[in-house]
């Protein structure tokens, strides 16, 4: 300690050296390496399955280490509980928001830490002003007397950093935080980064967005493989750099749909519409055919592809794929056809989250597979074997269960379930969202390999540069019509932005002008 | 995704100032009132009243009826206000019905075999309750098996206790001090004794669920298991103390039986425990955890139990009667189901009107951006 003091700077908030973790067979974390210093914004950056939230959960006291050295404001810690690590001053705001739904938004704040009055009563006016000062700091306004359910995703978001901040914690972890908002939040959210940094606290910033790292942080920690490959100034560094660091690897390209030759019609949607919601839509998707959904969050492109994979009802229209028409609201006809339906959000639609690898694969061709009736772990491994080798799943078993894997490795296992029905049409809803850059590569070549092997492909995707990358066509769909078809060649940012935003003016020509 | 069409795209990247979601006080009180199903419960309970007693006024006004109509509910009050403790933490409590035969004999012997006084016999009784209980808690939380099976098992154990230890024993009015059954006559302002008990006990353990951290925690386990363990709550021992409250009161219950009845044979408190959990459905307690006051689980306990003495009266025949009883279960599980969809669609419409008007300019279509679009 004495050591510490004559060194004169300050003591790192966060010290930690050598962090291992294994669950089971699995090392998530081989050596994790990072110090965070008071008053600074770190970035720390890997590709899925680096083993970053392995790390953060070591910190947040919700795994404990295997090995390694912990440190925090200088002095060694073991956190058993995330009680104990919320009481040292860590405060963590998760990927995924984990708020009561059924409880009020202050109380979401304030569990376990209510603001009292006499007789240890909990002090509601109280509760309710300090929700409200924690909001009007953050410049938004929550009623905080509102249930939390129903909440977007970007409020619930939001409770989550009301609820860091009131924790007035000294080293505050941020687990993509900004995978879900807007502009406008996300520099909201900078401003209150920036304020907690000038106060002296530590924050750790974890983002696949390499712009947000370059604007927010002071500092960039690389980790690759579970391992810590280097801390930088990040002024003192770039994009290129660092991208490299974390595959390992030069990225060539990142979205490298290679032209297939385009086949029959394989899907045709004619005149689909539903009050409210989408109208009067009609499109084809050919074999070897990449065609994009773009457009404006909440355009209705979801709902034109669940509509027209039959999870939801229409009350017009017609879908046929290879020619033969499909009932609505029967996604059994729909698979049997040959269609295959890759959700947004794999976690709670696309996966048995419980469930091992194999079983997952094996999930939707289980009737070709049953003898008898019976399915046996055998046969699912043997079905699920291939498709996990050729789509690179990095897992050491089959048996290993989703929940445990990379949201990357996640994906891909929702892909093979897939791809084992052989379908003649993929509907993939976000295909890299939350996925890292070296990942998000592999999925995108996958695609354009299975588009080559004849595989027509309807893409939804909120990401210009995907669309604009791996799309043959680019349907651009504006408040549930389809605003525009734009070929490859036609298709510019400024061309699928103009349509996406039905804007009167010709954005187009005052951009190009 | 939400649906969007009519309506502004969600969250433009320019949209300035959110409005407030805030709705005007008049509109909340107003909607609590519509939603609350205390309220509701309460007035089919009084319709219910009100409609036998134009069949037979005593029902209501004799002084028999009255006092029937407000003690008879008081056992199944405290079975109900122990289980709404723990179905808000995403649990439930089978066990209810043997614990309270257990200890109702307990009671029992200990006047017949000890010199006891009253109150300690009382007191006796509750901490087997509680002890009863707290097995329960233990294998639940550390079991980490469902307590729909393990309180299915303890309600067998029990049972099987209770069982082998009277054997064909039973206790005997006769038996009971006549201090302790006066009991179950006396009446405070003409309100029975046992109800004024068990209204007290649900002023209590109500004012505790909606005023203390603890109270408050036992909500967010039931809301959200996984994110309670997150947020750092102490999730285990409020389980664990949530089972003995429910023992405890199932021991007071077993008291207030031998006090109420003055027999106790092998067979008391059989098939009460779905009783409990049937009030505690009916008066609003999401089975699911999270939601749900004692209050409501108390006025369900006292339509379930006036239903029983009701519809003899209106000439309704015993068929017809628990057919009754499995309907009213099925509206409120049903009526549940309506509201929650309304809220929910209530309160993504309160999110989508704060969201402003969309953006004057045009957008470009995703704030993500692509690496290497910034360095």
């Amino acid at each position: 300690m004495s050591a510490r003091t004559e060194a004169g700077a300050a003591s790192p908030t966060l010290e930690l050296r050598d962090v291992a973790k294994s669950f089971g067979a699995v090392a998530a974390l081989r050596s994790g390496t990072l110090e965070v210093s008071p008053g600074s914004i770190h970035a720390l950056v890997g590709e899925n399955g680096a083993g970053k939230s392995t790390l953060v959960k070591i910190v947040a006291g919700v795994h404990r280490r295997d090995a390694g050295t912990f440190r925090l404001l200088g002095t060694d810690v073991d956190f058993g509980s995330t009680a104990e690590s919320k009481a040292a001053g860590v405060a963590v705001i998760y990927q995924e928001p984990t708020l009561f739904p059924d409880l009020s938004v202050a109380e979401n704040i304030f569990m376990g830490r209510h603001p009292l009055r006499a007789g240890r009563r909990i002090d509601r006016p109280q509760m309710y002003a300090e929700s409200e000062a924690l909001f009007s700091r953050l410049g938004v306004h929550i009623d905080p007397r509102r249930p939390a359910r129903g909440l977007s995703i970007a409020d619930q978001q939001i409770i989550e950093i009301a609820k860091a901040i009131s924790l007035d914690a000294a080293l505050l972890v941020m687990d993509e935080p900004t995978a879900a908002l807007s502009g406008v939040e996300v520099d909201r959210l900078f401003a209150v980064a920036r304020s907690l940094r000038d106060e002296g606290r530590a924050l750790v910033f974890i983002s696949h967005r390499f712009d947000e790292v370059f604007a927010l942080c002071d500092m960039v920690t690389v980790m690759r493989d579970g391992q810590y490959v280097s801390t930088d100034a990040v002024a003192e560094t770039s994009v290129e750099q660092i991208v490299a660091r974390m595959v390992g690897r030069e990225v060539a390209e990142l979205f490298p749909k290679v032209p297939a030759e385009v086949g029959d019609v394989v899907l045709e949607v004619e005149g689909l519409n539903r009050a409210g919601v989408f109208h009067d839509v009609s499109f084809q998707v050919r074999a070897g055919e990449i065609v994009a959904l773009a457009g404006l969050v909440g355009a209705g492109r979801s709902e034109i592809a669940r509509a027209v994979f039959g999870v939801d009802r229409y009350d017009a229209g017609r879908v046929a794929l290879a020619g033969r028409p499909l009932p609505q609201r029967r996604p059994r006809a729909a698979i049997a056809a040959g269609m295959a339906f890759v959700p947004e959000d794999r976690r709670q639609q696309g996966l048995v989250i419980e469930g091992t690898i194999a079983r997952n694969v094996a999930s939707v061709i289980r009737t070709r597979l049953d003898r008898f009736g019976l399915l046996t772990a055998r046969a699912e491994n043997k079905a699920a074997g291939p498709w996990a080798g050729r789509l690179e799943v990095k897992t050491s078993a089959l048996d290993m269960r989703a929940a445990t894997m990379s949201g990357g490795n996640q994906q891909k296992v929702v892909l093979a379930k897939w791809l084992a029905t052989e379908p003649k049409l993929l509907i993939i809803d976000e295909p890299t969202r939350g996925i890292d850059v070296g990942t998000k590569a592999e999925v995108h070549r996958l695609l354009s390999d299975l588009a080559g092997r004849g595989l027509a492909i309807l893409m939804i995707s909120s990401e210009l540069p995907e669309v604009l990358g791996m799309a043959d066509r680019v349907l651009v769909v504006h408040e549930g019509r389809i605003a525009a078809e734009l070929d490859r060649d036609q298709a510019t940012p400024e061309s699928v932005m103009h349509a996406a935003t039905g804007s009167v003016t010709p954005l187009s020509q005052e951009v190009t002008a | 995704m939400t649906v969007a069409t009519g309506a502004p795209p969600p969250l433009p990247d320019d949209a300035i100032e959110l409005a407030p979601s805030a709705l005007s006080p008049a509109q909340r009180v107003l909607g609590g009132v519509l939603r609350s199903r205390e309220l509701a419960v309460g007035l089919v309970l009084l319709a219910l009243v009100a409609v036998t007693a134009t069949q037979s006024s005593s029902f209501v006004f004799g002084s028999d009826g009255w006092r029937s109509l407000l003690v008879n509910p008081s056992i199944l009050i405290l079975l109900a206000v122990g289980q709404t403790v723990v179905i808000v933490t995403r649990n439930v409590d089978l066990s209810v019905g043997s614990t309270l035969g257990l200890t109702a004999y307990l009671t029992g012997r200990l006047f017949v075999d000890t010199g006891l006084p009253t109150p300690l016999v009382i007191v006796v009784a509750v901490l087997a309750g509680a002890g009863l209980g707290f097995v329960n808690g233990i294998l639940v939380t550390f079991g980490r098996v469902p307590s729909l099976v393990i309180t299915l098992g303890t309600l067998y154990i029990y049972r099987g206790v209770f069982l082998s230890w009277a054997g064909s024993d039973r206790i005997n009015a006769g038996d009971i001090p006549d201090g302790f059954s006066s009991l179950g006559t006396e009446q405070v302002l003409t309100v029975p004794v046992l109800t004024v008990v068990a209204l007290v006990v649900m002023g209590v353990v109500g004012y505790l669920m909606h005023t203390s951290r603890s109270g408050r925690e036992l909500y967010a386990i039931g809301s959200d298991p996984d994110a309670a363990h997150l947020y750092g709550l102490p999730v285990a021992r409020r389980v664990l103390v949530a089972f003995v409250a429910s023992g405890a009161l199932a021991g007071l219950a077993g008291v207030f039986y031998v006090a109420r009845y003055g027999t106790v044979s092998s067979n008391a408190g059989f098939g009460i425990e779905l009783q409990a959990v049937g009030a505690a459905v009916i008066g609003g307690v999401a089975i699911f955890g999270g939601s749900g006051t004692v209050w409501g689980a108390a006025i369900g306990a006292t339509l379930l139990v006036t239903i029983n003495s009701a519809l003899p009266v209106l000439g309704i025949d015993d068929f017809w009667q628990r057919a009754v009883v499995g309907a009213l279960i099925l509206a409120a599980v049903a009526l549940d189901r309506v509201l929650a969809l309304r809220q929910e669609r209530r309160l993504v419409a309160a999110r989508d009107l704060d969201l402003g008007p969309p953006p004057p300019q045009a957008e470009k279509p995703s704030t993500s951006a692509s690496s290497g679009s910034a360095s």
